[in-house]
């Protein structure tokens, strides 16, 4: 049995293939073609999930085998002296989980994009990005040692960049995709970083190798220093994860990104390419474990960076920067559960929040099509009757995300949190409470003002083709049914955890303090925006500032412009004004001292014979003086002469 | 005095002699036929590209060592020998001669003014270039380094361009500089050659040179690597004597650019280490140090200048000084993992720089300008050319799936072993690169439709050779690294230079406890 799948397993190389296949294919061929170009793509990804859902199918149905001994393939990709670098695929339930949720979102985010992007000039381009897209994150996911899983990790970055940018008129969306590759530059500095420390320590950087290597360094007290050896890389490697899962303070990104097209912000910046450095932080978890320092950090950045995000998205107006500051919010989640030790919760919620978050993107996305790109909340209003699929599947959306039973995101979160609170970090467990209940907040706040409320005369919204909704209804399936996973035997968590399994029962009590946290946010934005017995304008006359603060995002974007355009932008005018004036001055200075003694030199010849005689002249006048009187002179400077030689 | 046999490979003088064919073949073509003549350069690099393509998958990596050899004995008093072979370390050079020289041809295919001067004078640059590379014999690697300064100078002064600095400033200094380098270099070889003739047997000949390590006293090789690093360091930019490179890149026509970036100043790392590390090992890390620092500040103070320029030229000069901080801190490195890393490095520059140029040398022609705030949408109307510019780009900020990420991490992991904070420092370029590279692509491809350029042409036919050419390489070895990686990796192996490395590693062990 296992060895058939074993034989299954083998053919996984062929998920990230595809996809590339098209993109060449579209790159080079199909290019004129809008139908054909975006039929390859779809084909590609269609059957890039059904290899991804036999391949889920053989990983449980292995049960534990598969746990113990991951199906890895390796094939040598860079050999050289000092470096031996191999690609390969590791089919493990981790993996495997990750290939579902991207060939899933990607096959419904392409789908939707036809009705989405139609009538676009750049349908073809659109198609190819995606394509291209799909192949580096599942090579990534698929990743055997950290080199591959870093070379993908740029390429997700660049379809990211290519995508943002997607309408490269647009001098915004020009600006968020070079601001999104540079932030994230910044953090994979430090990874490279890391991957070079690490290769130089332990000679290797396949995953298992390592972890074996680092194990025994561990266990050899003798090897001293290693502890904090172990920390620094930990943390060069964290801050990869830092920049591409838009972790404070590299999270100015993200909102940002949103400029580009919304199923791109579905898939890219929502429930795929972000979720990269969690899965990171998962591959990686054997390094951080070896550091309590750095998991400790983890935990407080991912714990800040939830409730940051999410008192920033209550101030947003526009419906996909709310939706982004919210990903950042539970990225932030899922990054303080890897540091809490909560592996199977963290993987669990990134898992269910691909489903919900992607649901709302293209809900979202939806909204906008029939808004005719309106994207301020407060210009909609009762659009729940006009679409009734968007609107019920968003409400879905919301509701999971807002903990709500037995939507999926109720079982994730509750696990996170009963976590934290468990393995001894209350003070992160409250603040991921809190931001529950805000997420909860603004969530409803976003629905009821743009969905109930009243309707605007100036709009007439319609329902999305099918292509859009079906997708829609797909994702919301999963959005109600994904959490299901946690209940059976052999659930969620036993399939994907770190270090020995251990089976725990559902903490009823703690969930239903989450479950009453995420009710009084959903409560408290009714009270407002439906009853409007507290008034909006009220709370924030009152504390006018801290809104103008949230509203302008804790001013982070502008305290990085200034370091950028006066510091660096200031260093550099400073250099190139050294290498004109000094080195270059330099440079002319002795060309101009050659030039102007030979100038002077220059007249000497005169080229007239009477100069020249008259110097040759005075010269043997010289010559006689010297050698008539001044023999004893002459003698000392002549060496020759004191041996007696010449006379 | 020993004669070698005339015995070997005419594969190489055929590589060499060809791009010179077309030349002489120019220059009995009347000057109005500019067709005609383009076609017979485009042709005679065409076969040197080919050939050379051949004999880079024909070597036989697991042999290793010097191959398709050929030596004529030409001054035999003095031990001057004709001698060609290339080993892993040359041959990617001489590849990526030929890959540019090729490419230069239909970078300059709408050149009308003076053409046939042109291509002739181009086709010795591209010869010259690619004689040091093959080259066994100093006598005969310096002989073809002087051979390529003339045509600089000339083709700078006719088809170039006044900027910032006026062309002649910029041909005058580009010149001068080679000149004065190669002054230096002249007196080192000249002692190497005396030095080596010693035991009564005088040789040119770069691996006997290497033999005679004992001849060469400790205070000698550091006096003697101290004027090569003068010489070789101002030809590959070495901060700071690299204000030629930003200026005269500027001024020069973009055949020129191309080769000048792409492949002459690489002459100054192959020298570096083939005469440098190679000759004179105690020589090379006795300097290493100073090397290193120089480095650091070539990637960072040039990554920094590169951001405030305005004219694109300027902005590609100084990435390429950046770059050359790269090859420079892996040569004080020291070490085989490091030096795979220099000869990566150039090569993947070599692409890279010559697909940048070859694009900003068609926006120049096109729109008549390079100033960076004029242009801005080119996207809209020349869709394939912003294409190779942002493939130019992403090479040039070291993107893995480009052959640049190979190079870098190679350098990046053979550094941080022996210079850890001259390393982090460097890769912290990577950061600028990113910044100005992206940047510059902002600025010039996208954004609003721009009407004024409305009635330019996208580059077509013949103007796509060298995006074909020079993207198809840096993709292809960026995939699959071992076409080129597992050749250099023979050449750092089988030339003896690991051995080398590791016996002054060892002496510099041994000097600290």
């Amino acid at each position: 049995m296992f060895k058939e799948m074993h034989d299954l397993f083998q053919w996984a190389w062929l998920i990230p293939i595809l996809p590339f296949l098209s993109f060449l294919l579209i790159a080079f061929v199909t290019k004129r073609s809008k139908g054909l170009s975006s039929t390859v793509s779809i084909l590609a990804i269609l059957t890039a999930l059904g290899i991804a859902i036999s391949i889920g199918i053989g990983v449980i149905q292995s049960g534990a085998e598969i746990v113990e001994n991951p199906a890895i393939v390796n094939v040598n990709w860079l050999n050289i002296m000092g470096l031996k670098i191999n690609f390969g695929t590791v089919i493990d339930p981790l993996s495997a989980m990750m290939l579902f949720v991207v060939t899933l979102v990607a096959s419904m985010v392409q789908i939707y994009s036809l009705g989405y992007m139609h009538g676009d000039k750049g349908w073809s381009r659109y198609y190819a990005y995606q394509s291209l897209f799909a192949s580096a994150m599942l090579g990534m996911v698929l990743a055997t040692n950290l080199l591959q899983l870093f070379i993908f990790w740029e390429l997700v970055g660049l379809c990211s960049y290519l995508l943002i940018g997607f309408w490269f008129f647009k001098v915004s969306a020009r600006e968020a995709a070079k601001k999104a590759f540079i932030t994230t530059r910044v953090g994979d500095f430090g990874l490279l970083l890391g991957i070079l420390f690490l290769y130089h320590r332990f000679g290797t950087l396949d995953f298992v190798a390592l972890s074996a290597a680092l194990s025994t360094n561990l266990q050899n007290v003798a090897v001293a220093g290693t502890v904090g050896y172990v920390t620094v890389m930990a943390f060069l490697v964290f801050m990869g994860p830092l920049g591409k899962s838009g972790q404070f303070p590299l999270h100015v990104w993200l909102p940002d990104a949103m400029e580009g097209p919304t199923p791109v912000s579905a898939l890219i910046h929502a429930a795929t390419m972000v979720v990269a450095g969690v899965y990171l932080v998962a591959r990686m978890y054997f390094l951080f474990d070896a550091s309590p320092a750095v998991l400790q950090f983890i935990a407080g950045v991912g714990a800040f960076t939830a409730i940051f995000a999410a008192s920033i998205a209550i101030a947003q107006d526009d419906i996909k920067r709310i939706l982004a500051y919210s990903t950042l919010s539970q990225l932030g989640y899922m990054m303080f559960a890897l540091g809490v030790g909560s592996y199977s919760g963290s993987m669990f919620h990134l898992m269910t929040h691909a489903f919900f978050k992607a649901l709302m993107f293209l809900g979202a996305g939806s909204v906008i099509h029939a808004m005719h790109e309106k994207q301020n909340i407060w210009d909609m209003g009762g659009l729940w009757k006009k679409m009734p699929i968007t609107g019920w599947t968003f409400f879905i959306g919301v509701l999971a995300i807002s903990g709500v039973p037995p939507f999926a995101g109720f079982w994730s979160k509750d696990e996170i949190l009963a976590n934290a609170l468990l393995n001894g970090h209350p003070v992160i467990y409250a603040v991921g409470l809190f931001t529950a209940f805000l997420t909860a907040f603004y969530m409803s706040r976003l629905f009821f003002v743009a969905f109930m409320g009243p309707e605007k005369p100036e709009n007439h919204p319609h329902e999305s083709p099918w292509a859009m909704t079906i997708p829609l209804i797909i994702l919301a399936f999963f959005s109600v049914v994904g959490g299901l996973v946690a209940l059976p035997e052999h659930n969620f968590a036993f399939f994907v955890h770190y270090g020995e399994f251990e089976a725990e029962a559902m903490h009823w009590g703690l969930a239903g303090i989450s479950v009453i946290a995420g009710l009084l946010g959903i409560g408290l934005a009714y009270t407002i925006y439906v009853k409007k017995t507290i008034a909006a304008e009220n709370i924030v006359a009152r504390f006018p500032s801290v809104y103008k603060v949230l509203q302008n995002k804790y001013y982070v974007d502008e305290f990085y412009l200034w370091i950028i355009h006066n510091i660096m932008d200031g260093v550099a005018k400073i250099l190139y004004w050294f290498d004109i004036f000094v080195i270059d001055g330099i440079i002319n200075g002795i060309a101009f001292i050659t030039r102007g003694s030979a100038k002077t030199l220059r007249r000497t010849s005169t080229g007239q014979l009477q100069t020249y005689a008259m110097v040759f002249f005075f010269a043997v006048v010289v010559l006689y003086l010297v050698f008539a009187f001044g023999e004893g002179q002459l003698q000392a400077l002549n060496p020759l002469a004191t041996l007696g030689g010449v006379k | 005095m020993s004669t070698l046999p005339t015995t070997g490979s005419l594969l190489l003088p055929a590589i060499l002699l060809s791009p010179l064919l077309a030349m002489l073949i120019i220059v009995f073509i009347p000057k109005e036929e500019k067709k005609l003549i383009k076609i017979v350069a485009a042709v005679g690099t065409f076969v040197a590209m080919v050939f050379s393509l051949y004999v880079f998958f024909a070597y036989n990596r697991s042999l290793g060592g010097m191959q398709f050899t050929l030596t004529i004995p030409w001054v035999p008093d003095i031990g001057v020998n004709m001698a060609f072979g290339v080993d892993g370390l040359s041959l990617p050079m001489l590849l990526l001669t030929n890959l540019i020289g090729f490419c230069s041809i239909y970078a300059s295919w709408n050149m009308e003014n003076r053409a046939k001067e042109f291509f002739v004078l181009l086709l010795i640059l591209i010869t010259g270039v690619m004689g040091t590379f093959i080259a066994r014999d100093l006598f005969i690697f310096f002989l073809f380094y002087e051979i390529v300064v003339i045509p600089i100078y000339i083709m700078v002064i006719i088809w170039g361009s006044t900027k910032r600095v006026s062309k002649e400033y910029a041909g005058m200094k580009l010149t001068i500089y080679l000149l004065i380098g190669s002054a230096f270099l002249l007196v080192a070889l000249i002692a190497l050659y005396l030095a080596a003739a010693r035991n009564g047997n005088p040789t040119f000949m770069f691996d006997q040179l290497a033999a005679r390590q004992e001849l060469f006293s400790p205070a000698f090789q550091k006096v003697a690597f101290g004027l090569m690093l003068f010489g070789f360091g101002s030809l590959i930019s070495m901060f700071p004597f690299h204000s030629w490179s930003p200026d005269g890149y500027a001024g020069a026509p973009t055949a020129v650019s191309m080769i000048h970036a792409g492949v002459l100043k690489k002459i100054g790392g192959y020298g570096l280490i083939r005469l440098g590390v190679y000759v004179l090992p105690i020589g090379a890390s006795f300097w290493a140090p100073v090397i290193a620092v120089l480095a650091v500040c070539n990637v960072l103070y040039a990554a920094f200048i590169a951001l405030a320029q305005k004219d694109l030229k300027y902005v590609i000069g100084y990435s390429s000084v950046s770059h050359m901080g790269y090859v420079l801190i892996a040569i004080a490195a020291m070490n085989p993992t490091a030096m795979n890393g220099v000869v990566a490095m150039m090569f993947a520059h070599g692409v890279m720089s010559a697909l940048f140029f070859s694009m900003i040398g068609f926006i120049y022609e096109k729109t008549h300008t390079r100033n960076i705030p004029d242009l801005g949408g080119l996207a809209h109307q020349m869709p394939r050319l912003a294409i190779g510019f942002m493939i130019a780009g992403l090479a040039s900020l070291g993107l893995p799936g480009t052959v640049n990420f190979i190079a870098e991490f190679t350098i990046f992991m053979g550094t941080i072993k022996v210079l850890p904070v001259q390393a982090i420092l460097g890769i912290a370029g990577i950061i600028f690169t990113a910044v100005y590279t992206l940047r510059v692509i902002a600025n010039v491809l996208f954004g609003p439709r721009r009407p004024e350029w409305d009635h330019l042409k996208d580059i077509r036919g013949p103007e796509l050779i060298p995006l074909v050419v020079c993207g198809f390489v840096i993709f292809v070895v960026g995939m699959f690294p071992n076409i080129l990686m597992g050749l250099i990796d023979t050449g750092v192996v089988s030339s003896g230079l690991a051995k080398v490395l590791e016996t002054v590693s060892q002496a510099k062990m041994g000097g600290l406890f």
